[in-house]
């Protein structure tokens, strides 16, 4: 099979961004459909009925009870998603979403914490300084990329563990709360919180994230700045050529990213539980299944939006499923991460390009 | 706190999963393959090795096992990205997440556990002691009393660098890294030389897997790697891909890992020597471009 296929796989770089685009939506669709059927055969292979398993995935991830929880998966997935697609509409990878959304969420708490203004400022306030953190954290990684020479994928990974130990050592030590032996922070005061829409469930965050997602939008098709970035993508040394100045375009591309990842950590500790608890925002994985997402959908905006709405929705539906089924959740992961290798291998995705040049 | 001998042979027990996975690594990275599936493929090790252990009752069954389960997880990058031109960083980010994944659901449906798995009746590695070696004094201690595969993997930095520095093999594949093209022309089998260095370096990772969950501990836990595939990554970075470099930058992990411990004790953060060799790597990184500054600035040199 190996040789068979490499052979129909055209050599070395011969894919062009063109013959990308038009046969991207048959390889998506062909690498969805190996999830299906892989999930499928698990199933089956564990004595489960796939149909009743992807009846209840549908009501766990949509059902009236269940859709509130989906939503609250959605929102950090689909915050995540963008802020790592937009490097990667250049070219880049932030490998560092988890340093930049600890920060954030530090910077909020710290802000909710000890800011002297009335609680609704509070609230404004947290969420810029988190944006900030996120942002400043993210565009220290690009100048180490562009005056540095310590390549961007290498300086944003590992600028991201100094920071989830900063974020770990303030809530167990300077910031930790007093009545309890968890490592998590104290409790904002009352009225510090995020407003709620409907019977409460749903965090105005959501709105908040959404509104990125449409200025992402926005600006990727109807601003230069998103014309440069696309420019990059496509070609970094022609965009350079052209006239694109590439280190202060990493610098603006990262510091955005960094700043919905910090948005996004903010959004989440001026929600429930109301403080900032170690490690919950990194055990989900949700940088890691934001950035699934939009690899998934090549860092457009709306793709990456409905790929990562898909894969909240499978995340969350999964426990109604193995509530119902007793077929481990863990499976949902498998089939996520199945489709990316599938889509991955049968592209090139990044640039389009083959094997070794 | 005192700087005793239990204190280094705690760190060389923390740094031999590294070193395994950060060996396998350095090989992907002189054959020019940027390899951050590490974690996910020492995490199958570490599931591997446990589930051989205990359906077989033979530790060194597990160790096989392992060894077998993760090189065969590592085609996946070889297929993926050697075969067929797919990203290879795509594909680990992928892979990293498939292995937590199928490790969690094999967990609950091979042991019918959630979370994590451990018996009595599941036999790790015996710790050997080395006959001589255990006299010398303060040496002595430090030295022996490991798990057999803490000195393979030892065994395994020492092949590793007569393989890259003294074989026609190792030159071969170092041209690969450097300027793949060049050394197709010369008559280097491009495919077959990285094939052969993802799924040794597979193995690796799969002998790191075994002595996290049949050395170190004697369980399996959900994610149990707990980043230390990526610690490698980066050991990788700071050693330069020298397998004797790559052993220096995971002591100095296994190191901060052990003295965390101590210092916890202590009442200080534990954080700070969590991050310490983060600190540490982006400062080399920073020295050594200085020096190795590549020509051509958009090309960043990741994949290669």
């Amino acid at each position: 099979m190996t040789s068979r296929t490499a052979e129909a796989t055209p050599p070395a770089g011969t894919a062009r961004p063109s013959r990308l685009l038009r046969t991207r939506g048959g390889v998506v669709a062909l690498a969805v459909l190996t999830g299906v059927v892989v999930g499928t055969l698990v199933l089956a292979g564990t004595g489960t009925n796939p149909l009743t398993a992807y009846a209840a995935l549908a009501t766990g991830a949509f059902g009236p009870d269940n859709l509130p929880d989906t939503l609250s998966y959605v929102l950090p997935v689909l915050g995540m998603a963008t802020a790592l697609a937009i490097p990667l509409r250049a070219g880049m990878v932030n490998l560092g979403g988890e340093g930049q959304l600890v920060l954030g969420a530090v910077g909020a708490l710290v802000t909710g914490l000890f800011s002297p203004l009335p609680a609704p400022l509070t609230v404004v306030a947290a969420l810029l300084v988190g944006t900030l953190a996120g942002a400043s954290y993210a565009a220290l990684a690009a100048l180490c990329d562009s005056h540095l020479g310590v390549p961007l994928l290498v300086s944003s990974l590992l600028l991201s563990y100094p920071a989830i130990s900063f974020a770990s050592y303030l809530v167990r030590f300077p910031l930790a709360d007093p009545g309890s032996s968890l490592p998590q922070s104290e409790r904002l005061p009352a009225g510090v919180a995020l407003p709620t829409l409907g019977a409460g469930q749903i965090s105005v965050g959501l709105v908040a994230v959404l509104a990125v997602v449409a200025a992402y939008t926005v600006v990727d098709r109807r601003t230069p700045a998103g014309y440069e970035v696309r420019m990059t993508g496509l070609g970094a040394r022609f965009a350079s050529y052209a006239g694109i100045d590439r280190p202060r375009l990493t610098v603006r591309v990262l510091a955005a990213s960094g700043g919905i990842a910090g948005l996004v950590g903010a959004i989440l500790v001026l929600g429930f539980p109301f403080r900032f608890i170690d490690g919950a925002l990194i055990s989900p994985q949700y940088t890691w299944i934001g950035l699934m997402a939009a690899l998934l959908a090549a860092a457009h905006p709306v793709g990456t939006a409905v790929a990562a709405f898909f894969f909240a929705a499978l995340t969350s539906g999964a426990f109604e499923m193995e509530r119902i089924t007793q077929a481990p959740r863990e499976l949902t992961a498998i089939v996520q991460a199945l489709v990316i290798i599938v889509l991955a291998t049968s592209t090139g995705l990044l640039r389009g390009k083959g094997g070794p040049r | 706190m005192t700087i005793d001998p239990a204190l280094f042979s705690a760190a060389l027990r923390a740094l031999t999963p590294i070193l395994f996975a950060a060996l396998a690594g350095a090989l992907c990275q002189r054959a020019g393959i940027f390899n951050i599936s590490l974690e996910g493929t020492m995490l199958v090790g570490c599931f591997a090795g446990v589930a051989g252990s205990w359906f077989t009752g033979n530790p060194w069954l597990g160790v096989a096992l392992a060894v077998a389960a993760s090189a065969a997880f590592s085609l996946v990058l070889a297929v993926g990205s050697v075969s067929l031109g797919g990203d290879a960083i795509v594909i680990s980010v992928a892979m990293n997440l498939l292995a937590v994944g199928l490790t969690a659901f094999l967990l609950r449906t091979v042991f019918g556990a959630q979370g994590s798995f451990s018996d009595p009746e599941l036999r790790g590695l015996d710790r050997v002691r080395l006959p001589l070696v255990e006299e010398i004094p303060l040496l002595g201690p430090v030295l022996s009393g490991h798990s057999p595969l803490v000195y393979v993997s030892w065994l395994a930095v020492a092949v590793t660098a007569v393989l890259l520095y003294r074989c026609r093999w190792g030159l071969r594949l170092r041209g690969l890294g450097e300027n793949p093209a060049a050394a197709a022309s010369l008559g280097v089998r491009v495919t077959r030389q990285r094939y052969l260095v993802v799924v040794a370096g597979g193995g690796l990772c799969g002998l790191g897997g075994a002595q996290l969950a049949l050395g170190n501990v004697t369980l399996f836990a959900e994610n149990m790697t707990a980043g230390r595939g990526w610690i490698a990554v980066v050991a990788v970075m700071l050693g330069a891909a020298a397998p004797v470099g790559v052993f220096l930058a995971a002591l100095l992990f296994g190191l901060a890992e052990a003295l965390g411990f101590r210092l916890q004790g202590l009442g200080l953060p534990q954080q700070a020597t969590d991050a310490a060799p983060y600190v540490v790597t982006l400062i080399a990184l920073f020295v050594s471009s200085r020096r190795l500054r590549r020509r051509d600035p958009v090309e960043g040199a990741v994949d290669r």
